[in-house]
Order: structure tokens, then C-alpha cells, then sequence
């Protein structure tokens, strides 16, 4: 019964291509399970998992938000440019704190709008991201930042631990903010398995006129997830300034579509109220396998598009053709009825 | 139990310049089954919402167990013990089995945190208060919509609730699923809680009404005792005028003349060895329970399903049938079960519902479409079909259920169409609109030269207007009455007889 029912999880499948593609990895190249590139694919792992569990909220509730890179670029922008004029010195924390609050807000406008104007959130949060990048680019007159304030370039230097390899010499290093990724995906999955709000989300996406019947708010659920979504998005943005040790303007370009694509193969339905937060984590892990590791097996990084792409294509198609195959089971099920009745 | 728990006091409610509630009134005892009935648009909805707290009402008062309220909010209402059930049932299809019947009574309670262990007994004790078994971890989505309805109401029963309020429950069940359904409305009237029935199905209200309530056009007609009662003062209740119907004799019947004849017809898991005959001036009807190969047989006929062996014979010619386009070029033409996802196109006007059917006719030389005939050709269809409309340039969405019933009849005649397969007419019409389609299609029979096949499963409508019944059960023929010969008890009994307990 367990094994079946564990069958029947998206999250299963995905884990099989995640290892049977690093097997591969492995088998042709020996370099998979070197622990440098173990370790830059946890580091590469750590912005977008963080912003795909708050996409995963946001699109269980039946919603779509893709304003987030820009909300994160507002923010890697704006509180790394306020530190710089101020001579900021003090702890780092109250940089993410701030982080955290202006992408909330912003995160509020989109879904202050969505509960308010009840427009499609694509609509929305498109409008919303022109803006915020518009803002980024012309009031902040932002593009690049090389030389990071002291406390953020403090950060990017310290790490939890460094690895190196004995053949290469090269060193590979763990950052502190993987302590944040982790942080995140906890209150996520906890948030959506043990708390009403996160069960209302998955009601609200199963159904939002019965969601409302039985008396879940539905319009402060929404406002919730897509403040949470820029929470994220702003704490992401600073992330990436300790990571990279610089700002850049494209950082997160095409972002929007990745993450989307990432939830969507973790098993959430694009229609919202189904997934969960470690099938989010999975299917980002396996986009960025993929992007990381291709040419390892001797695939040029330009071809790593291509294969990303056939892979959503692929991995969308086979959950589809189970919903199409369980519909015709139903039918088959109706027409048995009839045949036992028949042998009575 | 004389306690009045429920009490609507003049209620308004305008949406624009329409007028859906014009102070109404109603009154529930405690433990008492009330039925509010009345047709299509005459406010009962709009009642439902204003209890529940979905709608504030304009005017007049709402007095709940001895509280005067002015309005209340969706919270409020579900605090004092009121839970609706709508038609739709509201259920998660998404969730499973347990969350779902859980859900009420956690938000009832205003938990923050989940205990799925809770959930479970929960659900359980639920489900076994109304004596019903489904497996917990179930996904909703993947039940039968009577297993929906047992799980809208068992999610209803909180240990506090006072009165449930059930939106046309029956509407897509079985018989025998609707009797499940009565014995468990009659628990829990038993326990005292009182319930409000919203219906209109005639038999079921004098089935389980205590008292009933009719509404027309927004106004409360009357508040009376069930017992006190005929058929027709109801009837007369819900329409304004007086309906009377006979059996239909088919006097025009001509048994020489074969308008469809079907021979031998079987269909893989579907049906076996079906053969019939309609000739002229007959209504043939069909009926059987849910599942028992009718649809399937209607779809056959249409070319839907491709039939493995047998013949079709239309006019004494044999056809072959395979797929919809073919049937409409011979002439067929099918009323489907489900006018909302299989008759209409709900995003589109009257109009252009009206001639979607006959749209190859209504081209011209040059090959665009004669939108100008068009638009004669429907109206013709809603003077004669008598549909109540206010522009053909609307939406097919703002019409009734009967209205719209009368614009898929319409423009499938428009094809003018040599067989006729009804499967379900007047499924979700009023009583009014209802006499109205079986008084045409009588009409049509007593011409001589349409085949008309009806489907149904409504035992009365049946037996008033169909000369020949043939029993379908299993896929299998297995009987053929005259509606003469027979009596709604005894066309029930042939229906469901001889059928065991089978798995719901």
C-alpha cells in the first residue's frame, strides 16, 4: 500500500532522473561526485530554491507571479547603493531585514491588486515587474556595482567551510546563506502541511468560490503569498550580492520563467492546489543539474537551453498523460459496473 | 419542537434595476425539513445567499434563534450554526476525502495548526454519523458526484449546527442514491436540526417536506403545511397558471410507416443485441438508471461511439453512422444530456447558439455566412418555442435553465432533422418550461414524419408523453410497456428491480 502510494508521487520520478542523470554524469565524465562540484551545486541551488519555494506558494493558490526577479534586483540594488552613501559598518542582518521589508511591500502592492482588481496575477505582476525594473534602472540608475560596502563583502568572504581539490588545487567553499535556503524550505513545507493558512492556500487553488463558502479569507490569503514571495525575492536579492560579490542588472534575467518551470516539474500543477515544497526543491535541483553538468558529458553550455527545455516539455507531458489515461479509466470503470450487473 | 429557530422577515435585495427579492418571508422550526421551492430565477438562490451571509440584503430582517440580525456576514452565519450545501457542492478536488470533511470544522473552530490525526478521527466520525464509508485518503476529484454530496454533507454536520440548507441536492443523483440521501436528512432531523430543501422536483417535496415554502418571481407565495396539499395548488404555486397534461396516445400513429428502425445493435462494454422501431406519430422513450448503457446508446445513434455490429435503418434505408458529422448530414439530431458542456457554448450569444447546427445551410455563393437568415430563422425558433428572452444578441448564459433547454431543442429542429434523440429534455427545467417542451414535441410527433427518441430517467415525464417505454438495464432490453399499462410505482420497480447491492 506504502509503495504504491509512493508510486504514485511525482516527486519519486523526479528523484530517479535526478540520480540516474548524475549516475550518468558519474559513468562519463568521473567528475559528478568530486566534492567541488558537489559544493557549486549546492551554491548554485541556493537563490533559485529559495525563490521557488515562495513560487511554489504563490502557484498552489492558483496564482502566477513574475515580478520577483525585479522585486530581488530592487532591493540588490537599492540596499547595496544605501549602504555605499551611508558608509553602512554595522551587522549584516539588518541589511537583509530591510531586504525583507521593501520586497514585502512590494510583494503586498501585487497582492493588494490581485485581491482588490480580481485581474489574472500574469497581468498583474507583469505590470508590477516593468515597474520595479523601471524604478531599478531609472531612479536607482543602476547596472553594475563591483566594489561591494564592507558588510556584505564580509559575508562573501566568510563561509561555513571550504573544500579543495588535491588534483586541481581549486577551491570550492560553502556560503552562510545555504543556512537561509534551508530556513526557507522548512517554513514552507511546514507551512503548507501543519497550518490552516497553508491548507487554505491549496483550497483556495483547488477552488476559490468554495474556499470562500466554507470561510477561508481568501483575499488576505492571497495578499499572504504574494507578500511572501517578495520577502523572498528581496532576501534573494541581497543572497546574490554575497554570492557573486558584485551587482549586476541581469542578474536575474529570465529568472521568471526558470523558477515557473522548476515548480512545475516538482509536480505542482500550474492551475494551482497541488505540489509540495520538497518536489519544488527536486525540480529545481534537477534544472540545475542539468545547466551545471552538461558539459561534463561533453555537451556544449549552449545546447543547455535546449535540453532544459525538452526536459519541462517531457516532464509537463507525462503528468498530463496520466490525468489523460486516468480519465479513461473512469470511463472503463462505469462500463464494468455494467458487465458485473449483467453476470447477476 | 414548535421552537422557531429561523425567521426571514420582508427581505429585499435588488441587483441593478431588477428586483430578485421583493419582501419575502420564512419561517423554520427547529428540527423541522422545510422545502423553499419555486423555478428557475424566482429568488431561492438569492435567499440561500443572503443566510449564508454571501449577499447583504437591502431591506428587512433575519431573526436566528431568537437574535435579530440586519444582515450577516459568511463567518457569522457559519458561527451560529448555519452551513449551506450548494449545488455545486463546494468540495476540494484537490484534497482528499478527510481534509475535506475536516475543513468546516476546523475553520470552525479557528485553528491555526493542522492535526492530521485529528483530521482523520474527524472525518471518520463524520462519515459515520450519516453511516456512510469512503476511503479517507481518496482524492475528491476522483469520486462520483453523489460520493461529493455524502462528503458536502458530512462535512455540514458539526456538533453545533442548527440548520443546513441544501441547494438542489438530487439533482445529479440516481434514485437510490437519493433515498441514502432522504434517510440521512431524516437523522438528522431526528437530532434536531432543522433543514431547508431547496428544490423543484415535485416529488421529492412532497416526499420529505414537512413544511414548504413557494417563491415566484421574488415574492413569498405561500407557507404551508406538506400534508395540506394537491399536485396541482403546487403547480399552480410555482407557475401562475393552471398545467394539466395527459398520457400521450400517439392517435396519429401510423405503424406502417418505419421512421427509424435499429437492428441488432451492440456496442463493446457498452450494450448488447438493442433493437426497436419508431414509426410515425410515436414518441419512443428509453429508460434506465444511471449507468445502465442509455447514454451510451444515444451517443451511438449520433456517431459518437462507433457501433460493432448491427444496422441502423432511417426511413426504411439502412445507414451507417460514424461519426457527428455524418449523423447531422442524415439528419439526426441529439439533445444531449448535459446542455452546459455538451449542448451550448456558454461564452457565446443566442444567436449564435440558435444556428451553429444549420450553419452549412446558412451559406451563401459567395461562401460567407447569412447572418441576416440567421437571425430570422432564430427568431421563428424563439416565437415558437416561446423563449423567454430579451434581446438574441445576449449571452446564452442569461437565460434560465428552461430557456436554454429551448434554445438547444430549437436549434437542432432548425436542421429539421428526421430523428430526434433526446437523451435527459427537461433535466434541470422548470415545471413551467417543461410542459412547454413536451407539449411541442407532441406537437412535432403528430406530424408523422420525425422520429422521436427520448431518453430519460424522470419516471413521470416518461410515462406522460411517451406511447412505448423500453427498459434498458445492463445494456440489455428488457421490456417494452405501453405508458398505459403502466403506473410510476410499477415503471420504478421495473427500472431498479432485480438490481442488488452494487457497489456506489
Amino acid at each position: 500500500m506504502d509503495i504504491k502510494k509512493i508510486l504514485k508521487r511525482n516527486e519519486f520520478y523526479v528523484s530517479i532522473i535526478i540520480v540516474a542523470l548524475a549516475l550518468l554524469i558519474q559513468i562519463k565524465s568521473g567528475q559528478f561526485f568530486t566534492s567541488n562540484n558537489i559544493m557549486d551545486l549546492v551554491r548554485s541551488l541556493i537563490v533559485p530554491g529559495m525563490m521557488a519555494a515562495g513560487l511554489f506558494m504563490v502557484i498552489a493558490s492558483g496564482n502566477i507571479d513574475v515580478s520577483f526577479p525585479y522585486t530581488a534586483m530592487l532591493c540588490m540594488f537599492g540596499i547595496t547603493k544605501l549602504f555605499q552613501v551611508i558608509d553602512y559598518q554595522g551587522p549584516v542582518v539588518l541589511g537583509f531585514l530591510l531586504a525583507a521589508v521593501i520586497g514585502a511591500f512590494l510583494g503586498l502592492i501585487n497582492g493588494v491588486l490581485a485581491a482588490w482588481l480580481k485581474l489574472p496575477t500574469l497581468i498583474i505582476t507583469l505590470g508590477t515587474c516593468a515597474i520595479y525594473l523601471g524604478f531599478t534602472q531609472g531612479v536607482l540608475k543602476s547596472s553594475v556595482i563591483s566594489v561591494l560596502p564592507d558588510p556584505l563583502a564580509d559575508m562573501a568572504a566568510h563561509t561555513l567551510f571550504t573544500v579543495r581539490s588535491a588534483t586541481t588545487g581549486l577551491g570550492s567553499s560553502m556560503p552562510i546563506s545555504i543556512v537561509m535556503l534551508i530556513g526557507t524550505l522548512l517554513v514552507v513545507g511546514f507551512i503548507m502541511k501543519y497550518t490552516m493558512l497553508g491548507r487554505g492556500i491549496y483550497a483556495v487553488g483547488g477552488d476559490p468560490v468554495a474556499a470562500e463558502r466554507v470561510g477561508f479569507n481568501v483575499s488576505a490569503i492571497r495578499i499572504f503569498v504574494f507578500t511572501f514571495m517578495g520577502l523572498i525575492g528581496g532576501v534573494t536579492g541581497l543572497t546574490q550580492v554575497t554570492l557573486s560579490g558584485m551587482c549586476q542588472i541581469n542578474f536575474f534575467d529570465g529568472y521568471e520563467m526558470t523558477i515557473i518551470a522548476a515548480v512545475v516539474l516538482g509536480g505542482a500543477s500550474i492551475a494551482g492546489g497541488s505540489g509540495t515544497v520538497f518536489g519544488t526543491f527536486l525540480g529545481v535541483l534537477l534544472m540545475k543539474l542539468i545547466s551545471n553538468n552538461l558539459i561534463l558529458l561533453g555537451i556544449p553550455t549552449n545546447w543547455s537551453k535546449l535540453m532544459t527545455g525538452v526536459l519541462i516539455i517531457a516532464g509537463v507531458s507525462a503528468s498530463a498523460y496520466k490525468a489523460v489515461l486516468s480519465e479513461k479509466r473512469v470511463s472503463g470503470n462505469i462500463l464494468k459496473t455494467g458487465e458485473k450487473e449483467a453476470k447477476q | 419542537m414548535n421552537e422557531i429557530l429561523l425567521q426571514i422577515k420582508d427581505i429585499s435585495k435588488r441587483f441593478g434595476g431588477v428586483k430578485a427579492l421583493d419582501e419575502v418571508r420564512l419561517v423554520i422550526k427547529k428540527g423541522e425539513i422545510h422545502c423553499l421551492v419555486g423555478e428557475n430565477g424566482c429568488g431561492k438562490s438569492t435567499l440561500i445567499k443572503i443566510i449564508s451571509g454571501f449577499y447583504k440584503p437591502d431591506g428587512g430582517e433575519i431573526i436566528f434563534d431568537g437574535k435579530s440580525y440586519s444582515h450577516l456576514e459568511i463567518n457569522q452565519a457559519i458561527q451560529l450554526g448555519i452551513q449551506v450545501i450548494y449545488q455545486d457542492m463546494s468540495v476540494f478536488p484537490n484534497l482528499t476525502v478527510a481534509e475535506n470533511i475536516a475543513m468546516n470544522y476546523e475553520l470552525y473552530n479557528k485553528k491555526k495548526l493542522v492535526n492530521w490525526k485529528e483530521v482523520r478521527k474527524t472525518a471518520k466520525s463524520a462519515l459515520g454519523h450519516i453511516g456512510i464509508d469512503l476511503p479517507l485518503d481518496e482524492q475528491v476529484g476522483k469520486l462520483s458526484v453523489a460520493d461529493k454530496q455524502l462528503i458536502a454533507i458530512a462535512r455540514s454536520i458539526l456538533y453545533n449546527s442548527k440548520l443546513i440548507i441544501m441547494d438542489e441536492p438530487t439533482s445529479a443523483l440516481t434514485r437510490k442514491e437519493v433515498d441514502k440521501l432522504f434517510k440521512v436528512i431524516h437523522q438528522l432531523k431526528d437530532e434536531g436540526v432543522s433543514i431547508l430543501f431547496v428544490s423543484h422536483k415535485l416529488d421529492e417535496v412532497f416526499e420529505i417536506a414537512d413544511q414548504f415554502t413557494v417563491f415566484r418571481n421574488g415574492k413569498s407565495i405561500v407557507q404551508a403545511d406538506a400534508k395540506e396539499i394537491t399536485d396541482d395548488q403546487f403547480v399552480y404555486f410555482m407557475t401562475g397558471r393552471k398545467l394539466e397534461q395527459k398520457p400521450f396516445l400517439a392517435e396519429t400513429r401510423d405503424d406502417t410507416k418505419s421512421l427509424l428502425k435499429v437492428e441488432g445493435l451492440c456496442l463493446k462494454n457498452g450494450f448488447e443485441n438493442i433493437s426497436f422501431e419508431i414509426h410515425a406519430g410515436e414518441i419512443l422513450g428509453i429508460t434506465g438508471l444511471l449507468g445502465s448503457g442509455r447514454t451510451e446508446l444515444a451517443k451511438t445513434l449520433f456517431g459518437m461511439y462507433k457501433a460493432d455490429a448491427g444496422k441502423i435503418y432511417i426511413d426504411g434505408k439502412e445507414v451507417k453512422v460514424n461519426s457527428p458529422m455524418e449523423a447531422l448530414k442524415l439528419k439526426i439530431a441529439y439533445v444531449p444530456e448535459d446542455r452546459l458542456t455538451e449542448g451550448l457554448f456558454l461564452t457565446q450569444t443566442i444567436e449564435k447558439n440558435m444556428v451553429i447546427a444549420n450553419i452549412d445551410k446558412l451559406r451563401k455563393k459567395s461562401r460567407v455566412v447569412d447572418y441576416k437568415r440567421g437571425y430570422s430563422d432564430s427568431k421563428e425558433w424563439v416565437r415558437s418555442l416561446g423563449i423567454k428572452l430579451h434581446e438574441l444578441k445576449d449571452g446564452i448564459t442569461t437565460l434560465s435553465g428552461g430557456n436554454q433547454q429551448k434554445v438547444v431543442l430549437g436549434k437542432w429542429l432548425e436542421t429539421a432533422p428526421k430523428v430526434l434523440i433526446l437523451n435527459g429534455p427537461t433535466v434541470g427545467v422548470d415545471i413551467g418550461a417543461k410542459y412547454d417542451i413536451h407539449d411541442y414535441l407532441r406537437g412535432l410527433a403528430e406530424k408523422n414524419d420525425m422520429a422521436i427518441l427520448m431518453i430519460s430517467d424522470d419516471i413521470n415525464e416518461v410515462l406522460m408523453n411517451c406511447n412505448r417505454i423500453l427498459i434498458i438495464k445492463s445494456g440489455h432490453i428488457t421490456g417494452e410497456y405501453k405508458n398505459t399499462e403502466l403506473s410510476s410505482e410499477k415503471l420504478q420497480a421495473l427500472i431498479s428491480g432485480g438490481e442488488h447491492e452494487e457497489a456506489c
